[in-house]
């Protein structure tokens, strides 16, 4: 059965240069970055080239690059950091209600350490609420963390607004969403984001890998001790094959980047345009100027736990919320902040798209789910 | 005299317990046939250890097993064996009185250090009741050289920190002071086969255990209704019933996928007797799975007045279906009485993970609690019944499941 993979924003099948690179590295020039011998030049030689791979991918330095083990260890070490080292300064900390749990799970540990933490709503698009921002944003707030693009709706957060106004509290941005799709430039059009993560899997890299972006300058407390690896911030040997195919999998998502968003663009537009006029009583949670590769559609009266299922017999593989979060039975926190209710979110389902992705492969997957709505209205559930 | 030398030192080398077999030595004419199924089920458990012996002998089994090997995991495992009332630890020596008061002396020496006990007393049987000195005499004279082998130690008939027993038989002494309960019960395999309806919740796993316990083999089907349940909620039951092979030994699991049944109810029939009737047509399929399969009768979780389908109504509806025997040895339980079991014996955790199984995917808003025979039989007239359980009996998978 031919697989039809529609969870990009879950995880991406690593370039196959990727998986070649890291076998390389791994077979053949296994050296220990710190080893004073060949061996160890040549590993450290890697990790420099990626280092300079993912700077230019972010439009930053490749000093202000930091190699973590993926998104949720470089938010917790920006939150963290961030929040420690602002904590003379006030207590107050900011941050959206629609965040990664890396995100979100921080701000709670804060709040149990005395910072006072304030979740941000967004409106019925799923955008941060700007008034809301204003009217919280004071000289007590040391941080903010705000998510570039929503992992399940795709839409697009005001982070340049945001970085306008943050006074002299420290951004955090989590970009584990945007890297890859949208440009990325820290020194130029995102140049008021004091911290950026990134992850490696969502951008056909390898899964434990990751970044963390920290400003020239700005020197926050280390998440990790030990042998000072990562210029002190990350201690720990350097994860060698995985930071390589990390630096080649930015670097090559981003050739002829413009020329892919049109592709993914056009795809997700026709699923979307589809669906609104072959299946009835859908709620769009995706907007269409949000990021190319998610679409976010609630099928109402449906449960798309089953839906997946469903499609999952036609070798089609679709996700409800999130992947972080669709081991619980916890619905969507992020469709239920935009104001949806709990019938509603029952029945989301979200299609991620990579470069790959075609027209037909995308027609194949809004019929076998148009069946399986139709078949789940007809039978029902009592709920 | 070199022999006897050699076998002492062996027996030095190995750890000795000594398992009782409580009911199974009560079975009269059938007591060799319990004892030979116990000893079997433990060299089974035991197996994947190196330098382990079972022997049975005068009403007793006698595990040796090499040092290297921990004690507690032993005597974890033995513990795991139904038909085990309890299980010693005991150190051995020549049955002479004057090596049992050296062992005793040196074995509470031994405990004195390691829990620093203060008071004992001894009690003394003779299995071998050609030795010369009676049992209350045994214990008078080891106690009296252990007072004066053990400074420290005073003589507490009432309370006292430890009681040493010694054992005298024709091969040796034995001398233990714990006597750590097991499950109980009766050996697997002594008491037929019966077929467990598993769903994957707290209260099926812990029907199972209680029939195996007292002998019965074990087979199961889950019912399915994927893809209205997922894959992981069939792995969570295939983890269970992994858990239930440690006691049960390797078994067979049949699935089957419930959902055309199911949707022919949704679309047939009252949406409040879907509960009662689903739950009708698993009891059927089972029933023909266990003929199929040589299981004398099924087994369920239920307890009475747990949900709307254990209601007594729904009961006397349910079982209407069946002319095997149902075991339901919950059917009397709190709640929290089978959740400690589910504890005890490991399987809560698992049950708990919440994955949507068969029972809750089709679950009405106000299930018949009362349902009445007559009128669901009505209801199901409109299906044709038999049809739906030959082609589920027919869709039937077989897993095979081994202890985890």
């Amino acid at each position: 059965m031919a697989t039809y993979y529609f969870d990009n924003s879950a995880t991406t099948r690593p370039y196959d240069m990727v998986i070649d690179l890291m076998a390389h590295i791994m077979s053949e020039e296994y050296g220990n970055p710190s080893s004073l011998h060949r061996m160890g030049m040549e590993a450290e030689g890697y990790v420099r080239t990626a280092r300079e791979q993912v700077a230019k991918a972010m439009g930053a330095s490749p000093e202000e690059i930091y190699f973590t083990s993926g998104g949720s260890e470089s938010d917790n070490t920006a939150i963290f950091g961030g929040a420690y080292k602002g904590r003379r300064q006030g207590r107050k900390i900011l941050t959206s209600c629609i965040e990664h749990p890396a995100v979100l799970e921080s701000f709670a540990r804060l709040k149990e350490e005395g910072f006072e933490t304030v979740l941000l709503p967004v409106d019925k698009n799923g955008v941060l609420d700007m008034e809301a921002f204003d009217r919280e944003m004071d000289e007590d707030v040391i941080l903010i963390s705000l998510m570039h693009v929503n992992n399940e709706t795709g839409v697009i957060q005001p982070v340049e607004e945001v970085a306008k106004k943050k006074g002299h509290a420290l951004l955090h941005v989590d970009m584990v969403q945007s890297f890859g799709k949208l440009p990325i430039d820290l020194h130029g059009a995102l140049s008021g984001v004091d911290m950026a993560s990134i992850s490696g899997h969502k951008i056909h890299g390898p899964k434990g890998t990751g970044a963390l972006y920290i400003r020239r300058g700005l020197n926050i407390r280390p998440f990790l001790v030990g042998g000072g690896q990562e210029k002190g911030l990350r201690s720990g040997t350097e994860n060698v094959p995985a930071i390589a195919g990390l630096g080649l999998a930015a670097q090559t998502i981003y050739i002829n980047r413009e020329r892919k968003n049109e592709h993914l663009r056009e795809i997700r537009d026709y699923m979307r345009g589809w669906f609104e006029e072959n299946v009835d009583h859908i709620l769009l949670n995706s907007s269409e100027d949000g990021a190319p590769h998610i679409l976010s559609i609630s099928f109402e009266k449906t449960r798309g736990e089953v839906l997946l299922h469903t499609l999952e017999q036609s070798g089609i593989y679709v996700s409800t919320g999130s992947a972080c979060s669709s081991n619980k039975k916890g619905q969507s926190h992020v469709i239920k902040a935009m104001g949806r209710t709990d019938k509603q979110v029952e029945g989301t389902l979200r299609f991620s798209l990579c470069d790959s992705c075609t027209m037909d492969e995308a027609k194949f997957v809004c019929e076998k789910t148009k069946e399986a709505v139709e078949r789940f209205r007809r039978l029902g559930s009592f709920r | 005299m070199t022999e006897v030398n050699n076998t002492a030192m062996q027996e030095e080398e190995r750890n000795v317990f000594i398992v009782r077999c409580g009911e199974a030595a009560l079975k009269g004419q059938n007591k060799p046939y319990f004892e030979k199924m116990l000893v079997e089920r433990i060299k089974r458990l035991l197996h994947k250890y190196e330098g382990v012996e079972v022997r049975r002998r005068e009403g007793l089994v006698f595990v040796y097993a090499d040092k290297k090997i921990a004690k507690d995991e032993i005597i974890h495992q033995i513990g795991k064996v139904f038909g085990v009332a309890s299980i010693s630890p005991a150190v051995t020596c020549e049955p002479t009185m004057e090596a049992v008061y050296a062992t005793a002396v040196d074995y509470m020496k031994q405990l004195i250090e390691e829990r620093g006990i203060k008071t004992f007393k001894v009690e003394a049987k003779r299995a071998d009741k050609s030795f010369p000195v009676t049992s209350p005499e045994i214990a008078r004279r080891v106690g009296a050289a252990v007072l004066k082998g053990c400074k420290v130690l005073k003589v507490d008939v009432h309370d006292p920190d430890v009681v040493l027993f010694v054992d005298m038989r024709s091969d040796k002494a034995y001398l233990y002071q714990q006597k750590i309960k097991g499950f109980g019960g009766l050996p697997l395999g002594t008491n037929g086969k019966g077929l467990v309806l598993l769903s994957g919740g707290i209260d099926s796993p812990v029907a199972a255990f209680m029939m195996a316990k007292r002998g019965m083999a074990i087979e199961a089907v889950h019912f399915h209704s994927y893809p209205y349940t997922s894959e992981r909620a069939q792995q969570k039951v295939e983890e269970l019933a992994s858990i239930l092979a440690i006691y049960c030994s390797r078994f067979k699991m049949h699935v089957i996928n419930l959902l055309p049944i199911q949707e022919q109810i949704v679309m047939h029939c009252r949406e409040e007797e879907t509960t009662i009737m689903v739950r009708r047509f698993m009891m059927r399929i089972a029933q023909a799975v266990a003929k199929e399969k040589g299981c004398d009768m099924l087994i369920t979780g239920e307890s009475l007045g747990q949900v709307a389908s254990q209601t007594s109504d729904a009961l006397v509806c349910t079982d209407a279906v069946c002319d095997i025997p149902v075991m339901r040895p919950l059917i009397a339980m709190d709640k929290v009485d089978i959740m400690d079991i589910a504890r005890d014996i490991d399987t809560y955790e698992t049950s708990i993970q919440p994955y949507e199984d068969c029972c809750t995917v089709f679950l009405p808003k106000h299930p018949l609690t009362r349902p009445k025979l007559k009128r669901i039989e009505e209801s199901e007239s409109k299906l044709d019944v038999d049809a739906l359980v030959k082609a589920a009996v027919e869709s039937l998978e077989t897993i095979e499941i081994f202890p985890r």
